[in-house]
């Protein structure tokens, strides 16, 4: 059954490490909960294997299927784990030793094959086997000399008056966004992005002044300095159209990570190629839209720009005028684009399409030829290098 | 050692067995939800159960891990040098104590809360590791290593503003509060104000509940502002029945400055829907 469980666990991609696992052992040798209870077990499992409430809903079903049978029965009582199993599941089927080995040997992977071992030999010594809660099939633990009719299912009084196990409750079903935790990979990228100025409170000695006053003075004369902060200023656009559709979650890390990363950041939404206009809120993209002229005069050259984009159109939406596909365009997003690479010299754009289908889209040619090549991919090199780009 | 909860704090079960697996395995724990939801209340409250001194580390975008360790003011030295201070002589006169070295060398086991953690860099978190990990760092000027006597119970709040590092997760117990429903509300507001009348709760708890459910909403109200109107309510003794008011217009002035806090939250619920909804419900 636990065996079960962490399989489960794995195959539902929650991220638990080795390092989770030993710390829920640890805690129950420790006796952290005073009896097995089902649900202290279930409580005390989350917190040791869940680090992310977008994780919760999915911790609860694969729960739910690993420990079915271990529900409250009709009656309301509240079945208890038999502290056998946890007991031999924490000493017996992993000593110290191989707690140790199998750390230092690579960890999880390592781990689940050595379990997957012994449940085999387990099956085969035990042919025929006795019946388990839940699993319907033989007991991993049979060789121990473990009999389940033995044991007590707890007959404790129910602490919790409802009925339905707290995990089937599946109280944190909105929380399961299904974003992928890649966020903080793209911030780290991000880092690279750094200007440092000083500014505020002076809190840090300035070495090069002190000398400098203290030479010319002849005493020791102290100058401070305030700390460096991150300056950099951020324009961002992203394409919203119909085929941007398959790259929504990257793009969404992509602009939490850049909203955290950059104090001062713009962000504007544009469909296919930037024309005259760009907009802030999708809903009212055609009352409440930015002349893209204005947003050159407002934000000053020192801005970088980020276009982010599949640049996949007909090649008319980019060179010629009425090229657009939902209105008639006076001047070609060709025309729209180079006036705003003439205003910021550092800008990028990165594509969610892998680079190897690049050259045979020729409108994300024609983009690439536009910024002089600085289109990157979004990936975390990509980021990286578009970065170095932006630092020039 | 155990947390068995406070007659001043309600703590649900599941909180009481994430904190207990904290204090019992010496390591450190999350605790993560919406602003208001009792985090760093929870520390105090640890504390005071178990007789423990807290030692409250808040964090800012401009903390750096370091100064949890200590600080030493080198400027100072140089400049005390140059009158001729008797202190120079002594570089411990220089460095000050951060609330880790507070903590580690405190005689009896203390509560460290590490308030709001995710305000800080991303780095921040990976800078302490090791030094909660062993519970002990080094200090360079002196040449001293300071090592906890008794590991602190080391509760670590995150209003979720970013992603914590895993690594640093791995190493912690982890609990989400989720906003409580209003059962456990009301055990809460009954902490604060046993003599609340019950018909009060009722009325108030249906707008607070509505109010957070107001797509597009800025602020959420939060438990902490539940308790503060309700407070409001009670002082000026607002009849339940004007909560009752159909007209958002009318409903407005009882539930400004305190559930609702920005001018387009109130605007916001001008045009409410679910106003029109409570009204059908009456009808019915
Ligand atoms: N479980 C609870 N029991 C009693 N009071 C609570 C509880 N949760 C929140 N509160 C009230 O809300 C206030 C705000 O809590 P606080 O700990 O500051 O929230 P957070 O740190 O999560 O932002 C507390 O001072 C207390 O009055
Ligand atoms: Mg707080």
């Amino acid at each position: 059954m636990f065996i079960n469980f962490f399989f489960d666990l794995k195959q539902a991609s929650l991220p638990v490490s080795l390092k989770e696992y030993l710390m829920l052992m640890e805690a129950m040798n420790k006796r952290v909960v005073d009896s097995f209870n089902v649900n202290d077990f279930y409580y005390l499992s989350r917190s040791a294997l869940v680090k992310d409430e977008r994780y919760l809903d999915k911790f609860d079903r694969v729960f739910g299927h690993s420990f079915k049978g271990l529900e409250n029965s009709e009656g309301g009582t509240e079945k208890e784990i038999p502290e056998e199993w946890l007991k031999l599941m924490g000493q017996k089927y992993l000593t110290d030793e191989e707690k140790k080995m199998v750390e230092s040997l690579g960890g999880w992977e390592k781990l689940m094959e050595t379990l997957k071992q012994r449940l085999e030999e387990q099956k085969k010594r035990h042919q025929g086997g006795s019946k388990w809660i839940g699993t319907g099939g033989t007991s991993p633990f049979g060789a121990y000399g473990y009999n389940p009719e033995g044991i007590r299912i707890g007959q404790k009084e129910s602490r919790n008056k409802k009925a339905v196990k707290v995990w089937d409750k599946r109280e944190f079903s909105n929380l399961d966004g299904d974003v992928e935790l890649g966020t903080r990979n793209i911030k780290v990228a991000l880092r690279r992005l750094r200007k440092f100025a000083r500014e505020g409170v002076e809190s840090e000695l300035d070495l090069d002044n002190t000398i400098k006053s203290t030479a010319h003075k002849g005493y020791i004369d102290v100058k401070m300095m305030p700390e460096r902060r991150n300056k950099i200023k951020v324009l961002l656009f992203f394409d919203v159209g119909g085929s941007m559709d398959a790259h929504v979650k990257i793009c969404e890390e992509l602009f939490s990570a850049a909203r955290t990363e950059f104090k001062h950041m713009e962000y504007f939404y544009y469909h296919n190629c930037l024309y005259d206009a760009v907009w802030k809120d999708n809903k009212r993209r055609y009352n409440e839209n930015i002349k893209t002229w204005d947003l050159l005069h407002k934000y000053p050259s020192d801005y970088k720009v980020i276009f982010v984009g599949d640049a996949e159109m007909s090649p008319y939406e980019i060179t010629y005028p009425g090229g657009s596909v939902e209105f008639w365009n006076e001047e070609s997003g060709e025309t729209w684009l180079t006036r705003l690479l003439n205003v910021y010299e550092n800008a990028i754009w990165f594509n969610p399409i892998p680079e190897r289908y690049w050259d045979r889209i020729s409108s994300a040619s024609i983009i690439k030829q536009i910024f002089s090549d600085r289109m990157f991919p979004l990936t975390i090199e990509g980021i990286d290098q578009a970065m170095r780009e932006l630092n020039k | 050692m155990k947390f068995e909860g406070t007659s001043s704090y309600i703590a649900t079960e599941d909180l009481k067995v994430a904190v207990n697996a904290a204090i019992t395995l010496e390591r450190p724990i999350i605790v993560k939800g919406e602003p208001g939801t009792g985090k760093t209340m929870l520390a105090h409250e640890v504390a005071q159960s178990l007789g423990a001194e807290i030692i409250t580390w808040h964090i800012k975008s401009t903390t750096k891990a370091q100064q949890g360790l200590y600080e030493y003011d080198a400027v100072t030295r140089l400049r005390d040098s140059q009158l001729g201070d008797e202190k120079v002589k002594d570089i411990k006169n220089y460095i000050s104590k951060g609330k880790l070295w507070n903590a580690f060398e405190s005689n009896k086991r203390p509560v460290l809360l590490i308030d709001e953690i995710d305000k800080a860099d991303i780095e921040f978190p990976n800078d302490l590791l090791l030094e909660l990990d062993k519970m002990e760092f080094f200090v360079y000027e002196t040449g001293e290593t300071i090592k906890a006597e008794n590991r602190p119970i080391v509760i670590i709040t995150s209003n979720n503003e970013k992603e914590l590092p895993d690594a640093f997760l791995r190493r912690c117990f982890f609990h989400y509060i989720k906003f409580p429903d209003p059962e456990t509300m009301e055990e809460i507001v009954n902490v604060h104000y046993p003599e609340i009348k019950k018909d009060l709760i009722q009325e108030a708890f249906k707008i607070f509940y509505d109010i957070r459910e107001v797509p597009g909403i800025k602020k959420k109200p939060s438990t902490s502002e539940l308790i503060d109107w309700l407070k409001l309510l009670m002082t000026d003794d607002v009849d339940a029945k004007i909560l009752r008011e159909k007209d958002p217009k009318k409903l407005i002035p009882p539930l400004h400055g305190a559930l609702l806090k920005n001018e387009q939250d109130v605007h916001l619920f001008e045009r409410l829907a679910f106003i029109s909804r409570r009204e059908n419900e009456n009808l019915e």
